[in-house]
């Protein structure tokens, strides 16, 4: 990561702006809600212990949520830099090798079959569950040597799949509010989230960051084409399987916690990617955290919209973010 | 550095890229891999660089195979120039130079003082430091050529597998590269380029190995280079001469067609 701080000095300092902006965008996302609250009167009465009502709202509520955001935006962008630098292309997003789409249908087979409302880190399980699931299915592809097209062809098929199976939740759905609830559940949202479900997904991002931000230098190496990076000491089977599993943990992590949010990965690293000088390992760690400022704000919007029912964040992400990439590959074909 | 290969047999589905070659080569010189399409040329470089999965035989380093050196080492120690290489991103010429110093680096850590004295060096060496601030999409084909050829000599290996070094360069770039990598060989390093050209080949190189049909069918200095070589390994005739001492190879008709030898086909290691 570190790599050629000597020659470029200006990455480092646009990862800490990022950095700082992230950090801002949280404590924002603290001070944004639907009831007043008076957050450094409640931080101080959490920091001193005392069970008020505001100290209530900030931990129980407003916490979570921004933390969420923050550590979801930063999964997704990440994954996102990560995976388009693996297949070397700049339409890949973090669900393409199908660990999303794996992961919601595990959430919606818990809604589907009524466990949901047993016990409250039941939804978060069964996504976590379902992105494992779809990462066994496509080790079992990758995991015997096949290359970069199989690993594409394999995430594709296990979405689709996924989708056709999701689908079928809704269309044997016998229950109309089941079904609703599955559809807004699908949208993505960080309404309502718990401390406990930080605590579940959290973990399993951490260690997929640490998987994805160690394969910066392989990254780079791919720049050159998969003879160049093997020549260069990177075993890219080992590679592959290292982004697969970081990107299962991460991705699985946030869409089991969230439901599916779209665009952030795919437009982010988009984004940011001239201002690293295109070098695919230095976009990991700048992408995340602009993945977190993003989906940081377009929370705090959905809050700040006079619109109730509050929109999902993920239809506006995907608001947003599609016209943006129209603009971007706008800008792609003028400079080609 | 010894790099040997052993009986390398290499064969896509049906088709036999290479078989049974046994070919070494060592640092200190400059060997040329010559002979026509589809002869197996790429194969022969990948099976040396440790990158072509074989169906028999080996490659050898300094009489070990890849996987008994240290991790890592071989990166060091070989470097391996792709055929008409591509950038996927439009990364700045030095950027991509500093790749050839990913072997050298630590996990986590920054570029060192040589790390960085090796990317000049090699910069200027291949002639593109005036070119370090563009990227490879802004250089016409001879300049990203000097680029990537910049990149493998980043490595600072004891081994240089160039394939097709010169193929897009112009004139005077193309003596230019071959005299470069002739002081990488009189530098101490071994240098392997795949050329198309007879007059670089047989000017410029110690030694030069013929493939054809996946076949060695001669190995040894320039002067084993003969007519009928050439006749049986490309089926051309040539016209031969001397300038300064030094000799030429000019390509001039197809020869008589002569069985077996020199069939074209597409290069199955595609490019």
């Amino acid at each position: 990561m570190s790599g050629a701080r000597a020659r470029a000095p200006a990455a480092w300092p646009l990862a800490a702006a990022l950095g700082g902006l992230a950090l801002a965008a949280t404590f924002a996302s603290l001070l944004v809600g639907y009831v007043h609250l008076d957050v450094v009167a409640a931080l101080g009465d959490v920091a001193h212990g005392r069970p008020s009502l505001a100290a209530l709202v900030l931990v129980q509520l407003r916490l979570p949520r921004a933390a969420l955001g923050c550590a979801v935006g930063f999964s997704l962008g990440l994954t996102g830099a990560a995976m388009q630098g693996l297949l070397r292309n700049p339409l890949a997003d973090p669900g393409v090798v199908g660990v999303s789409g794996g992961a919601a249908l595990g959430a919606v087979v818990v809604f589907y079959s009524g466990l949901a409302g047993a016990f409250s880190l039941a939804l978060p399980l069964g996504g976590v569950a379902g992105a494992l699931v779809a990462t066994l299915a496509l080790y079992a592809l990758v995991g015997r040597g096949a290359g970069t097209m199989t690993l594409i062809l394999a995430g594709v098929t296990i979405n689709s799949f996924a989708g056709a199976l999701t689908a079928l939740a809704l269309n044997l759905s016998s229950n109309p509010y089941a079904a609703y609830e599955i559809m807004f559940w699908l949208m993505g949202s960080l309404a309502d989230r718990s401390l406990p479900q930080l605590w579940l997904a959290l973990p399993l991002m951490l260690v997929g960051w640490g998987l994805l931000l160690s394969s910066a230098p392989a990254l780079d190496a791919l720049t050159l084409g998969e003879d160049t990076a093997m020549s260069l000491g990177f075993d890219l089977k080992r590679l592959r399987l290292t982004l697969v599993a970081g990107s299962a943990l991460a991705v699985g992590g946030a869409v089991a916690v969230t439901g599916a949010i779209g665009f952030v990965g795919l437009v982010v690293p988009h984004l940011l990617r001239p201002l690293v000088g295109h070098r695919p390992g230095r976009l990991l760690l700048v992408s995340g955290l602009g993945g977190a400022i993003a989906l940081l704000v377009a929370d705090i919007a959905v809050r700040l919209l006079p619109i109730h029912p509050e929109l999902k964040l993920g239809v506006v992400t995907a608001l947003i973010g599609a016209p943006f990439l129209l603009l971007l590959i706008d800008r792609l074909r003028r400079e080609a | 550095m010894r790099i040997e290969a052993i009986n390398a047999t290499v064969r896509f589905g049906g088709y036999s890229a290479l078989t049974g070659v046994d070919c070494a080569v060592r640092s200190g010189e400059m060997v040329g891999l010559i002979g026509p399409n589809g002869a197996g040329k790429t194969t022969l470089m990948r099976v040396l660089a440790d990158l072509q999965p074989l169906q028999a035989g080996e490659a050898r380093y300094d009489g070990r195979r890849a996987h008994e050196l240290a991790r890592g080492e071989l990166a060091r120690r070989v470097a391996f120039l792709a055929q008409g290489g591509e950038a996927t991103w439009p990364l700045r010429v030095d950027h991509l130079v500093a790749l050839g110093r990913l072997p050298h680096r630590r996990v986590f850590s920054g570029p060192s003082a040589a790390d960085r004295a090796a990317v000049e060096a090699a910069l200027r060496s291949a002639d593109v430091a005036h070119l370090r601030a563009r990227t490879l999409g802004a250089l016409s084909g001879g300049e990203r050529a000097r680029a990537l050829l910049a990149r493998a000599l980043a490595v600072q290996a004891e081994m240089l597998l160039a394939d097709e070094p010169v193929a897009a360069l112009d004139p005077l770039h193309q003596l230019s590269a071959m005299a470069l990598l002739r002081s990488v060989a009189r530098g101490g390093a071994g240098v392997v380029a795949v050329l198309h050209d007879l007059t670089l080949a047989v000017r410029f190189c110690d030694r030069l190995i013929v493939l054809a049909g996946g076949r060695v069918v001669a190995d040894g200095p320039p002067s084993a280079l003969t007519d009928a070589v050439l006749s049986a390994a490309y089926g051309v005739d040539v016209v031969r001469g001397e300038h300064r001492g030094e000799p030429f190879i000019v390509p001039w008709a197809a020869s008589a067609p002569s069985p077996g030898a020199g069939k074209p086909a597409p290069d199955p290691a595609g490019p």
